[in-house]
């Protein structure tokens, strides 16, 4: 049987009852309705309903049920729910209930304009929240030079070693084939003016002062800069941050400074590491590839590479391990109190993370070529 | 209201994790328009069991059977058929919080039916105003207090007219008059929708207030210690571990 609603008038012309007969449910949509908003207009003042033939009901029928309960109200139409099955009047009541609505609504359409002043004013949200951590980390690293930082001695050695020895596979992996991918690229140009053996120059001089550093940095930002911003967030969540500062301890001393103090301590080390595997990649193309002698290719890297060079690389890798660990930390310790907000800390960090280290890499560059180093 | 037909038939389950058997040979009815209440001491498995109730986790040994029908030896599609028959409200409300109150509402309805997307948004808001969050659609789950978290998972809990509904310790975390006042629509719902309501808590008010039938899970034994209506078992329970449960006393002695 299909669900049928028939209208019916009384004799004098102010009464509509609707009779409601087989299953109204969501599997037996759609329903075909008598056009009640013209039946309701025609003098009627007060609605019944009849469902004794009603077989089934859910919440289809209560949308139905609901509209035309509200379009008679708002015509003055008294409603007589006595017809309907006690279910629907409970669930009817239920709905008519007043809530309260705070003033803020969450609304998720804005204007063009609307948008701009949102996305500025997150913007000056955020520079004043990286002012205020780094003056925090500042204060921090004050009060562990003193002595006076509360934090665990073994936290900060498993970092260490989380971020030092533990990033080694991957750094080694992607340095080799960096080095690699310069040497082939640089050795095709080279080789039309016979100058096969400055492929040695190329990759030694790249490696140190900037792939090395660079590529270190970039991995850890990823690897271990997301892992703080995803661990300090999730923390945050659980409230454990809130724990710590109720038993008077600073989060900062016990969560952060471990942390970057890890990360800028190895990362340097993971530089020179990522240094060397590098000039080795480069070595391989230059052996196998380019037929240079390797006592050959050895030599023309020493004389290619200067100390200076090399502290080039080794001042820049402490900087991304600080802007690295900076990141992190800062989108993590103000990361939001829910699951997604962990997720958009994380993003948040490493894409923060990568853009600070190539705008201080542009800067250094440009920096140390005017000191003429 | 007279309940006789039984929805959920538990025969001789055990519940385990890998080795270590949490329960065993727990056998109980529920029965259809019910409101079924699982008790116990913290840890004792009452989150388990609801756990494999609603078909999250397989029984280490024995039968869940819905309507007759044996849950476990049903095929993948047949198994996710009958838990869609079944709402959840999880104790936190286990809101997406990517998504607003009204997308946590209508995705249900958006994966199991063909309903066009005004009439899906018109159920998400008659399901918002049975739970008094009407108006509050488009609010984010972190905008919003941890009770009315609590009322959008169960209007998306019950977005699809299920059957059953089951609940995860609704009262914790909610203060006296929240709590009351979430016993009170669980009972209108009950009342209004038909559906039948399980729900783990060890609030004795909620208990009292709402258990037709309940279950006591022991923590020492691994087994259930009785079942039956709370306010019979207070009085005449076998088990003197239930009596003092249920009458949240430390002296009732055999």
């Amino acid at each position: 049987m299909n669900p049928e609603c028939v209208s019916q008038i009384n004799d004098d012309g102010d009464a509509l009852s609707l009779c409601f007969s087989g299953p109204w449910t969501i599997s037996t949509l759609p329903f075909s309705l008598p056009d009640v908003p013209s039946l309701l207009t025609d003098g009627i003042s007060s609605l019944y309903f009849n469902t004794d033939r009603l077989e089934q009901w859910d919440s289809a029928f209560l949308v139905e049920i609901s509209a035309i309960t509200e379009m008679a109200a708002e015509l003055g139409i008294t409603v007589v729910t006595d017809g309907l099955p006690d279910g629907i009047r409970k669930l009817l009541r239920l709905t008519r209930k007043k809530t309260v609505i705070p003033p803020s609504s969450n609304s998720l359409e804005s204007g063009l304009f609307e948008e701009i002043g949102k996305q500025s004013l997150a913007l000056v949200k955020e520079s004043v929240q990286m002012l205020t951590f780094t003056g925090d980390i500042f204060l921090a690293y004050i009060r562990f030079f003193t002595g006076r930082a509360r934090y665990l001695k073994k936290d900060f050695t498993f970092f260490l070693f989380d971020c030092g020895p533990q990033a080694l596979p991957i750094i080694t992996l992607i340095s080799f084939l960096v080095g690699f991918t310069l040497a082939f690229i640089g050795a095709v140009q080279l080789k039309m003016f016979g100058a096969d053996i400055y492929v040695a120059n190329l990759v030694g001089l790249t490696m140190t002062r900037e792939m090395g550093p660079m590529m270190a940095a970039i991995i850890m930002a990823g690897r271990t800069g997301a892992s703080y911003a995803a661990q300090l967030g999730t923390m945050q969540v659980n409230e454990e941050v809130d724990a710590l500062q109720t038993m008077g301890i600073n989060p900062l001393d016990f969560l952060v400074l471990p942390r970057m103090t890890a990360l800028i301590l190895m990362m340097p080390l993971l530089a020179i590491c990522s240094d060397f595997i590098g000039i080795v990649g480069g070595f391989f193309i230059g052996c196998f590839s380019l037929d240079i002698s390797p006592i050959l290719y050895y030599e023309q890297t020493i004389k290619a590479v200067h100390l200076n060079h090399f502290l080039v690389g080794m001042i820049k890798s402490v900087v991304f391990g600080y802007l690295v660990a900076f990141c992190g930390c800062l989108k993590g310790m103000n990361c939001g109190r829910s699951a997604d907000s962990v997720g958009k800390a994380t993003t948040s960090a490493v894409v923060t993370s990568i853009v600070l280290i190539v705008i201080t890499d542009a800067g250094f560059t440009f920096f140390f070529n005017v000191l003429g180093i | 209201m007279t309940h006789s037909e039984a929805l959920i038939t538990v025969d001789n389950l055990t519940m385990a994790y890998g080795d270590f058997v949490l329960q065993k040979e727990l056998s109980f009815t529920i029965r259809k328009g019910s409101i079924f209440t699982i008790m116990g001491e913290s840890g004792c498995g009452k989150s388990t069991l609801l756990r494999h109730l609603t078909g999250l986790k397989r029984p280490a040994a024995g039968d869940i059977m819905y309507n007759g029908i044996n849950f476990w030896k049903q095929p993948l599609k047949k198994r996710v058929q009958l838990m869609q028959k079944s709402g959840v409200l999880y104790q936190s409300g286990a809101l997406w919080s990517s998504m607003t109150i009204g997308e946590n509402v209508a995705l249900p309805l958006q994966q199991f039916t063909d309903l066009t997307e005004d009439l899906i948004r018109e159920i998400v808001e008659i399901k918002l105003a049975l739970v008094g969050l009407k108006g509050f659609s488009s609010y984010l789950p972190s905008a919003i207090s941890g009770g009315m978290k609590k009322r959008a998972g169960l209007a998306r809990a019950i977005a699809l007219d299920p059957e059953i509904v089951f609940f995860d310790e609704p009262s914790a975390g909610l203060d006296p008059i929240s709590s009351k006042m979430l016993d009170d629509l669980i009972l209108e719902l009950r009342d209004s929708l038909g559906a039948t309501i399980v729900i783990v808590t060890h609030e004795l008010a909620s208990i009292f207030a709402l258990a037709d039938d309940s279950i006591f899970l022991d923590t020492e034994t691994r087994t259930m210690l009785a079942t039956g209506n709370p306010r019979i078992l207070a009085k005449n329970s076998d088990s003197s571990k239930v009596r003092q449960f249920l009458s949240r006393s430390t002296s009732v002695r055999d």
